[in-house]
């Protein structure tokens, strides 16, 4: 559990270090984020276009952790002892 | 403006399938346990569209394109936070949520604490914010007939498709199961994109049509000074075309720019200078995301769904394709609203159901100038979306609503003796009376945008559910009086101060003086989250350290259902078929 609470908080640092950072980035630097990219401004291009794509990867490493921790998580305990539901998980 | 064949016969085909895939549905799930459980030999894949489906309602559909067009850059915040509040739910909430096999949020708040007493008030959110979810419905119904059937009053469309629904529910229909609900999603996914599509081929992209608002603009628009403006085909022009805005569209540069008209507008309303205003309007954008980001997490339909998943894995993968499903549907709204600044802007001038929440449904009608009955076509398209959004959402809230009534409110806490025969009357009864409640309150909610209102339930939900499920899915210590103490108190505040803007907003309490002598108070009743969350969570904290015996004596145990893998064969299946919804 302890493990999959820091695979989580690292996720959920990187997640909010973007979402609560752009606000940030509009408010202290207008210029930089007005610049024309194709017609989009930057702020625009950022939150109406490449901010899906973003969340995803994050999701997407995020699954790939999380899935490959239970793996081993139920290996350790079935190489321990075969009756798995007596054993507590490090917890 | 007279009838337009196309469009009626592309709203009235949807209600038709909607209704009949209704029934039909709810005749091949029999019990309560087969809507639940029948899915969980699903594919992620379909699992994930049906989440999708039952997730993009009025709001997404019409709300977010219409938001966009009316305050630009700001709005863009909520199809972001509608998207990416899922990630929330996938790190923290929906793998241990699936492993511990509790059909609903109430029954969670019950089985984790052993509390029955605890599911009966857990039980009140289900119905606030489900009432706060189906307003932005009604306005979306009460919009959408209105263009349909020109002359059409607005509270007139709100009572039909109310009735309807209603009706429906009551008598057994709406049963939403997968199948049903995935189609949903695909059908609103063709339904916006294509018409983007065709509109970006003919008057030019998304990035020239955004240019077109630019601070290099040249006065494009004085070849267009006229009406009638230039022939089409524009979409090899550098430029876009674009009509003379009204007095009351925002400016192309606080429209375009961060801390605009939506996030600014309680300063400006207290004549802040503009200056002085930005960290007003940052104040009230990191409260909205946060409001969004947590509240998806937090609402009852919804979660519902997760449960149709085989096991944990497959839940958390089911929510990453949601994320990618939904994120690819968010991209289209906006464009509708950027290409209606340019192409509809007489929208600006009027308000309520004529105002531009209407856009994504009257904006393809352009298109009829370049090759006739293709803008009608398109329209029809979008009119049919639109119906499948506003009707699916409604019916699936009117369903858990009804549920929660039927089942908790008066099963287990009026009537706990109540017979089957009883308890499926009040279901219809309670289906009959939400639902005109929700018709009634759906005729007061005209002058308010309908993303807005469904970014009021989210704020609810965030400071109720959301603190609710994810301390009890991550602290041991938590206790059930602590755990109904911080719900009961960030949930009901926030109710509170939701309510209190919007019925000021509505005249019927005369708050105007005080909103101007106090811009921050306003901004932080408005949006309540960013207070109320970090509130609920706070007073779980201190009240749980307060009654630290109370702690449940199994609660080892239950976090291990809730952490470990399932192939550690800790499952449970906490709710057994008596305690699923009778209907």
């Amino acid at each position: 559990m302890r493990r999959q609470l820091r695979v989580s908080v690292a996720c959920v640092v990187a997640f909010l270090s973007v979402l609560f950072g752009l606000p940030v980035l509009n408010y202290l630097a207008p210029e930089l984020m007005g610049r024309q990219v194709l017609g989009f401004t930057l702020t625009w291009a950022v939150l109406g276009v490449g901010f899906f794509p973003a969340v995803w990867i994050i999701a997407w490493i995020f699954i790939r952790y999380s899935i490959a921790l239970e793996e081993r998580e139920w290996r350790e305990v079935a190489a321990q002892e075969p009756n798995a539901e007596s054993r507590q998980l490090q917890d | 403006m007279t009838i337009d064949p196309w469009v009626i016969i592309f709203s009235a085909a949807t209600v038709i399938a909607t209704i009949v895939m209704g029934f039909w549905s709810a005749q091949k799930s029999k019990t309560a346990s087969d809507f639940f459980v029948a899915g969980r030999s699903v594919s992620v894949g379909w699992n994930a569209s049906a989440i999708s489906g039952e997730y993009l309602s009025a709001a997404s559909f019409m709300g977010v394109a219409g938001m966009v067009m009316s305050a630009g850059y700001d709005a863009l915040w909520y199809p972001v936070g509608y998207a990416c509040g899922y990630l929330f739910l996938l790190l923290f909430i929906a793998g241990p949520l699936r492993r511990f096999g509790a059909y609903t949020i109430p029954d969670f708040a019950e089985g984790r604490f052993d509390s029955p007493l605890f599911r009966k008030i857990a039980v009140i959110f289900v119905l606030f914010i489900g009432f706060f979810y189906t307003m932005p419905q009604m306005k979306g119904a009460g919009t959408t007939l209105a263009y349909i059937i020109p002359g059409m009053p607005y509270w007139g469309g709100v009572l039909l498709v109310g009735a309807v629904i209603t009706l429906n529910v009551a008598l057994g229909g709406m049963k939403g199961i997968t199948l049903v609900q995935a189609f949903q999603y695909w059908l609103k996914m063709f339904a916006i994109s294509v018409p983007v599509f065709v509109l970006m081929a003919v008057y030019g992209h998304y990035g020239t049509q955004l240019a077109a608002n630019g601070p290099s603009l040249e006065p494009v628009s004085a070849s267009l000074a006229s009406p009638g403006y230039r022939a089409p085909g524009a979409g090899n022009d550098q430029q876009a075309i674009r009509k003379p805005l009204p007095e009351k569209a925002p400016s192309d540069q606080v429209w375009l720019a961060p801390f605009g008209p939506l996030t600014s507008k309680a300063a400006r309303a207290a004549e802040v200078p503009a200056e002085k205003s930005r960290p007003f309007a940052l104040l009230y954008t990191y409260s909205l995301i946060i409001a969004l980001v947590c509240g998806t997490a937090g609402l009852p339909h919804i979660l519902v769904r997760f449960y149709t998943n085989p096991d944990g894995v497959a839940a958390k993968r089911t929510t990453m394709w949601v994320m990618i499903l939904i994120g690819v549907f968010y991209i289209f709204p906006p464009i509708f609203g950027v290409i209606g600044r340019n192409l509809l802007p007489e929208l600006y001038a009027a308000t309520g159901a004529k105002g531009t929440d209407k856009i994504v449904l009257e904006l393809p009608r352009v298109l009829n100038e370049v090759l006739p009955g293709l803008g009608s076509l398109m329209s029809g398209i979008t009119c049919a979306g639109a119906f499948a959004a506003f009707m699916s959402t409604f019916s699936g809230l009117l369903v858990s609503m009804t549920g929660a009534l039927a089942h908790d409110v008066y099963g287990r806490i009026l009537r706990p003796h109540s017979s089957q025969q009883q308890r499926m009357r009040m279901f219809r009864l309670g289906a009959v009376i939400l639902g005109s409640g929700a018709v009634v309150a759906g005729t007061f909610v005209e002058p308010f945008q309908i993303n807005f209102m469904v970014g009021q339930a989210f704020a609810i939900a965030a400071a109720s559910y959301f603190p609710l499920l994810f301390m009890s899915v991550w602290w041991r210590g938590l206790t059930m009086k602590g755990a109904a103490t911080g719900m009961l108190a960030g949930g009901l505040l926030a109710v509170g101060a939701i309510s209190l803007t919007s019925f000021s907003d509505l005249k019927w309490l005369d708050l105007g003086w005080f909103w101007t002598a106090h811009p921050l108070l306003r901004i932080l009743s408005e949006q309540p989250a960013i207070w109320a969350v970090p509130l609920a969570i706070t007073l779980m904290v201190l009240v749980s350290k307060a009654t630290r015996a109370e702690v449940p004596a199994d609660v080892r145990m239950k976090m291990l259902v809730l952490h470990a893998p399932e192939k550690l064969g800790l499952k449970q299946e906490y709710i057994q078929e008596h305690a699923a919804p009778t209907h």
